[in-house]
């Protein structure tokens, strides 16, 4: 049964097993143990990244094919329910209908660049999505009347979706992992204390049921990308990745698998977009489209472990939660260096992007084959020992 | 429907290298049931025109028909897909997949399940079972679970010849298919292109330096010699024939059906 889900694709490796459960248990219960505003929206990123760098993961890691373009199809999905919205109201009809023109332009659009592979190589490939996705923001941005320029759109949802939709009569119960942490770290002595501090009560509204939503959806997502690369169509792809030459000569029209992940990586990213701008509820070229934003999926990509699916999930839980918390301890560890010279700048919380550098280019140093490749050569290497 | 219609044509073929003529209007026929021995010496250009049949390269003017249809403009996979198999002179596999994998991808392209995404390749025990059994034809069962690039090169060569097998194909292009393998490998191969010669109504072509195994598998021997067509006809007619001990020996005394006929291996 489990094979089945996974496609016979297990972690292989006890720390990797660990590791996704325990990110798999924070994302399901995530709003039952984790309060506030600010980890919601950390749970909510998270779920839709997912969607989004195993999706380009197909891409990169199982085809080899260098696309900067990703986050322009990201941009399509969040722009299409975002001005659909805008123009038709908060109706299902309308997030149905942005969803719907998104992924029809997405699928022209990552046509077109499939093709387009099929002429050139590799970094020309990669050029053209670089130049292509920088064209698509400067419309975005110049299209102020339609996408609202730099300021970007407020996404209105559905009713059901917000947070005046209350399924539940009664509040829900929740243990708050935080609070319990907190307590537990500050005053050692007091367990039972701690506990009973931690829990606590929270409305269940529609803004929770879209998380839920987009909670399934990349879990099934991740999945079907699961089963994609084990099926014979993903041996193909490993075939094209290892001798395309020898692949053609045997049958296999590479350019047609080619063309076939492009596209495919593309919807899902656009899916991913409108999810986003579901959960996120605020659209602006600088959380969909921006350059940044290609360099941080590529990031996630190659510090998970490309290539393996599951890196995608490590990468983006590990990068989100860095985004999100490398800047408190940096502010934390800022009360401290206050007044000494070069170290107060270098710890400044808006340095958060440089210590993830140096994070970054470490754990590359270190683990060439990200997180999960290298789970998987200690466990390879314990089971094996020579 | 006759028996003697041609399977494979190449009418005129010709290419160029920037002005080197490596194919020079070669015309050639194969029907059923025939296996055609192509000679010549190093750089006659018999590699060229193999990729000219089988799509890797693109002819710059002529043309290559399967069953009467012109393919001169189908690309490699397409020319597969209509049954023209080819195993490479130069062993051209997939290095870091299991010998298994390797046959199990050109069973499933014979079995047009590529495109297959919701099924795993792990289930599909019909497929594995029938590459295994190919594996087994050419005596590598027992390497199944190797990685390509551990194989030694008598092995790599047989798997090569694996992956066509596993395409069963309409047309059968062997290039020098026991070159450097070790004396007593080279029987399992031979006596496997025999089997097939004897089993299946197919076509076979096969580029080959030793006499002895030419004279005795094949039904007709055509020579290239510098990009051209220089003989064709009956094993022992063309293997007398003057053009060929001259193309061969030059200036030497030694007859050609003595031993090897080029300086190989
Ligand atoms: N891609 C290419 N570009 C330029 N010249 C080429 C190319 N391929 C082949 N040639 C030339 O064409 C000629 C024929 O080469 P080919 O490999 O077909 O010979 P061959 O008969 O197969 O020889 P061998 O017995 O050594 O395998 C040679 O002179 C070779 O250098
Ligand atoms: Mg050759």
């Amino acid at each position: 049964m489990m094979n089945q889900l996974l496609s016979g694709d297990a972690p292989r490796s006890g720390i990797l097993t660990a590791v996704l459960l325990l990110i798999v248990i924070s994302l399901a219960f995530g709003p039952f143990l984790f309060p506030g505003t600010r980890a919601f929206s950390t749970l909510g990123t998270i779920c839709v990244f997912i969607i989004v760098v195993s999706a380009y993961d197909l891409m990169l890691g199982y085809t080899h094919i260098v696309s900067f373009a990703h986050t322009m199809f990201f941009g399509i999905g969040a722009y299409g329910i975002a001005m659909a919205t805008d123009g038709m109201g908060n109706s299902f009809g309308a997030i149905a209908s942005g969803l719907a023109g998104a992924l029809i332009l997405s699928l022209v659009l990552s046509l077109l660049l499939g093709l387009l592979s099929l002429r050139v190589r590799a970094i020309f490939f990669a050029l053209v999505t670089l130049a292509v996705a920088f064209a698509f923001l400067s419309v975005v941005t110049q299209l102020y009347n339609l996408t609202g320029g730099e300021d970007g759109l407020r996404v209105r949802v559905p009713r059901e979706l917000g947070p005046a939709f209350r399924p539940f009569d009664q509040p829900l119960p929740g243990f708050s992992v935080t609070r319990l942490i907190t307590a537990l770290v500050s005053d050692p002595g007091n367990p039972l204390q701690a506990f009973k501090g931690a829990i606590y009560e929270f409305r269940f509204t529609g803004r929770e049921l879209m998380y839920y939503v987009v909670f399934f959806l990349s879990a099934g997502i991740f999945l079907f990308l699961l089963r994609l690369v084990n099926s014979p169509f993903g041996r193909v792809l490993q075939a094209i990745r290892e001798n395309e030459f020898r692949a053609e000569a045997l049958g296999y029209r590479t350019v047609y698998y080619r063309t076939a992940v492009v596209i495919l990586s593309a919807l899902l990213a656009t899916v991913a977009g409108a999810t986003f701008a579901l959960i996120n509820r605020y659209v602006n070229p600088e959380n969909t489209l921006n350059f940044e934003l290609m360099v941080f999926i590529l990031l996630m990509s190659v510090i998970g472990g490309m290539g393996t699916l599951y890196g995608a999930v490590v990468g983006v839980a590990l990068f989100t939660l860095a985004q999100n918390y490398l800047q408190d301890l940096l502010r934390w560890v800022g009360g401290y260096t206050e007044g000494i010279p070069l170290l107060a700048q270098l710890t400044g919380p808006d340095r958060w992007l440089l210590w993830f550098g140096l994070l970054f280019v470490l754990s590359v140093y270190f683990f060439p084959t990200g997180i999960v490749g290298q789970f998987r050569l200690w466990a390879g290497r314990r089971r094996r020992p020579t | 429907m006759s028996f003697d219609q041609a399977v494979l044509e190449t009418c005129d073929l010709t290419i160029s290298f920037g002005g080197h003529i490596a194919v020079n209007n070669v015309s050639c026929e194969f029907s059923r049931g025939s296996l055609t021995s192509i000679v010549g010496p190093n750089g006659a250009g018999k590699t060229t025109w193999f990729n000219l049949i089988s799509g890797q390269l693109k002819a710059t003017s002529g043309q290559v028909r399967l069953f009467g249809e012109d393919i001169t403009g189908l690309g490699p996979a397409r020319r597969s897909d209509k049954g023209l198999g080819r195993a490479f002179q130069l062993t051209n596999l997939f290095p870091n997949l299991t010998a298994l994998e390797n046959v199990r991808l050109a069973v499933a392209s014979r079995h047009r399940i590529g495109h297959v995404f919701w099924q795993m390749a792990s289930q599909r025990r019909d497929i594995a079972d029938r590459a295994l059994s190919y594996l087994e034809q050419v005596n590598l069962a027992r390497r199944a679970d190797t990685l390509v690039a551990a194989l030694p090169h008598g092995d790599q060569r047989k798997l090569e010849v694996a992956l066509m097998l596993a395409l069963e194909p309409e047309v059968f292009m062997f290039d020098e298919p026991t070159a450097g393998m070790s004396v007593d490998e080279v029987p399992v191969i031979l006596d496997l292109i025999a089997d097939i010669k004897r089993r299946q109504n197919k076509v076979i072509l096969l580029v080959e330096h030793k006499m002895d195994v030419v004279k005795s598998l094949s039904d007709r021997i055509v020579v290239l010699h510098n990009g051209e067509l220089v003989a064709d006809g009956e094993p022992s007619e063309v293997i007398a024939s003057p053009i060929v001990q001259q193309v061969y020996l030059g200036a030497s005394e030694q007859r050609v059906d003595d031993g090897e006929v080029a300086s190989h291996d």
